[in-house]
């Protein structure tokens, strides 16, 4: 029912409208709403669905032997190259390190979430600043900034030296992946976890341990369930992102580390795989909209 | 009844930065009592509720539960529970299981508390609304499911903060006669937190008043309302004429006007004094009319307003407005606005307070 029905509605003796006026209303509504939509549409069908479906086309293309490609003799072989050892691993390495940055973004962010809803507004205010304070700088700069710290002779080594656990060096690892991809996409945890936390109302919480739960059992039974909405953002706009990264696997990975997001850019770009990289393409995206649809589909269940 | 007091406050003070919200206060509250804690909004009455439930922590004093020290205790270690102001049902659970919620944390498997919990819902008269949502139902049925959270745990003590406030007057009024009736039936201690002294009369045992953090005066409703230990308790409590005066001697005050009425007092000679007159207390005649009773003023009336089942004059004297109640029985005189009156009142049905 759109507004103009609800509101002629109410009275449905007094009004002067006729049936007529009032469908003539709702079309003009919906007329107006889908005109003001339409900048949305155009850009997303123009610069999302085009392109999507473009990246689709290719993956069922062929290879010529000169590196292009033949849009021609359609097959599913670079959906076949997907089963191969070596993608198959890539494949996996990408989703687990992208769990584990989820994970531990969620175990960080968590606490301060809370601890920031517990503060006075003026301090959460300025609290938020400094989570946003990093997106200042460019990530690529950033990304840099922790091959200095984690390298050859950065503070990370003249630390573990110092502490006398020897010359341990992080840099070309999973584990500084992981470092740098929970240090980047950390804030995009603690906003919506934030949000939702903040919403949650104070007096559930003294409910709970009024009604005997423990510290423990008052987040896990009245916190946690109330804020999984937020949970739930905050792993998505965590995993998706950590799932086809590209600059910090780049920066910080080692070439035994290689990710999902380089390994397409070298099918398109040094491989001259165009089908392929299409297909790995379509599958990444595949894995990140089933992802989404059945943590939304819990999140859904839970609430 | 146990003759150990179900909750012994001594000397208890809570502090928050520099506000006093609650002021060196003793209180005991016995095993079995409806106890009502009255005064109007931050007084302290909430505070000291929260701090027998163990949400607040008293600055200094000792805080014992039937007998023993729980100052510190947090909440889930005291044998009390709460039916908070807003009900704070939780959201994402349906009504059995907010219900369970107490005894799920007590270690109750879920079978058993689940039968404790429907047998509860039944009590409260929800039976049949065990899987709806909180958001679900109405205000009055939130009120019984946050009731029955409490009961389910056989509290001690049963801490009420305000569980009428958000309800109309019909609904409030049947929640009362039912809380009333819970407590009989349980026997436990209700401490019951509101801001309407109408409720705190008609339901308590006993009435703790309170302002600006301190403990003005405790004591049965009749003796509340009857013999008020001071001038804010015998404003707050019902309605009353607070006329200014000073002490002439036992049983005489002169008021402001220089007239003398009789009030018996045991304040000394010369204490400036108020004498609290309620409005249903005085009569009202033409003013050349004989009156009986021992004071008379004479003013003039002001307003007439209709009840139904009373009149409420406005009255004004020389020196100060009153007001009136005459019950709207048949034959009672009506005074038109302007007539000159006197008020007439027995010297047995005022009493004297601090000025």
């Amino acid at each position: 029912m759109t507004v103009v029905e609800a509101l002629l509605s109410q009275e449905p003796d007094e009004r002067e409208a006729t049936p007529e006026f009032e469908a003539a209303a709702a079309r003009q509504e919906s007329r107006r709403g889908f005109l003001m939509a339409l900048p949305a549409y155009a850009y997303l069908v123009l610069f999302f669905a085009v392109p999507l479906i473009i990246v689709i086309v290719y993956s069922f293309a062929t290879r010529n032997r000169f590196g292009g490609t033949d849009l021609s003799g359609w097959n599913l072989d670079s959906y076949a190259k997907l089963g191969e050892p070596i993608v198959r691993d890539i494949l996996f390495r990408s989703v687990w390190l992208a769990l584990l940055t989820t994970i531990i973004c969620l175990v960080i962010a968590y606490p301060f979430a809370y601890f920031l809803s517990t503060r006075s507004p003026a301090i959460r205010n300025v609290m938020l600043v400094f989570v946003m304070i990093p997106f200042w700088t460019n990530f690529l700069v950033r990304n840099y900034a922790w091959r200095v710290i984690l390298g050859n002779d950065g503070p990370f080594t003249r630390t573990t030296e110092a502490l006398g656990l020897g010359e341990q060096e992080l840099l070309f690892s999973q584990t500084a992946v992981v470092l740098g991809l929970v240090y980047g996409y950390l804030p995009f945890m603690i906003l919506p976890l934030y949000a939702a936390v903040e919403r949650i109302d104070h007096g559930l919480l003294e409910a709970s341990r009024d009604l005997y739960a423990s510290g423990y059992q008052s987040f896990r039974r009245v916190l946690l369930p109330l804020s999984m909405p937020g949970v739930i953002a905050g792993s998505i706009l965590v995993f998706v992102p950590s799932l086809g990264a590209y600059v910090t696997p780049e920066i910080l990975g080692g070439a035994k580390t290689t990710l999902l997001g380089s390994y397409i850019v070298t099918q398109f770009l040094t491989a001259r795989n165009w089908p392929f990289g299409a297909s790995l393409s379509f599958v990444l995206m595949a894995i990140m909209l089933v992802t989404t649809i059945i943590y939304f589909r819990k999140g859904g269940r839970t609430l | 009844m146990n003759s150990t007091p179900a909750v012994d406050i001594k000397g208890i003070t809570k502090r928050f930065g520099d506000v006093v919200a609650v002021d060196n206060i003793d209180l005991e509250i016995a095993d079995g009592e409806f106890f009502a804690m009255l005064g109007p909004s931050g007084c302290g009455k909430t505070t000291t509720l929260r701090m027998i439930a163990g949400l607040d922590f008293p600055t200094t004093g000792s805080l014992k539960i039937f007998g023993e020290e729980v100052g510190t205790l947090p909440p889930n270690k005291r044998p009390v529970n709460t039916v908070f102001q807003n009900y704070a049902l939780f959201p994402h659970l349906n009504v059995i299981d907010n219900v369970a919620f107490g005894l799920r944390m007590q270690g109750v498997a879920k079978a058993g508390a689940r039968k404790q919990a429907v047998e509860m819902i039944e009590l409260v008269h929800l039976g049949g609304l065990e899987n709806r949502k909180a958001s679900q139902m109405s205000g009055g049925q939130q009120q019984r499911v946050a009731l029955a959270r409490a009961l389910v745990n056989h509290p001690k003590v049963l801490l009420l903060d305000e569980p009428l406030g958000a309800l109309d007057l019909k609904l409030r009024q049947e929640m009362q006669g039912e809380l009333k009736r819970l407590q009989k039936e349980l026997g436990i201690s209700f401490v019951f937190v509101t801001h309407d002294q109408e409720e705190a009369l008609t339901m308590s045992d006993r009435i703790a008043v309170m302002d600006e953090g301190k403990l003005l005066q405790v004591a049965k409703p009749e003796e509340i309302y009857e013999r008020p230990a001071n001038r804010f308790v015998a404003d707050f409590i019902g309605q009353t004429n607070l006329l200014d005066g000073t002490v002439e001697d036992a049983s005489t005050v002169c008021l402001a006007n220089g007239a003398r009425v009789r009030a018996k007092s045991s304040f000394p000679v010369g204490e400036k004094v108020a004498v609290s007159l309620r409005p249903e207390r005085a009569q009202i005649a033409q003013r050349d009319d004989a009156v009986d009773g021992g004071s008379a003023v004479d003013g003039v009336v002001e307003s007439v307003t209709y009840l139904g089942n009373a009149r409420v004059y406005g009255i004004k004297l020389d020196w100060m407005d009153l007001e009136v109640r005459e019950e709207n029985r048949p034959g009672a005189t009506l005074h038109e606005p302007g007539s000159q009156v006197t008020i007439a009142w027995d010297s047995e049905a005022v009493s004297v307070v601090a000025g």
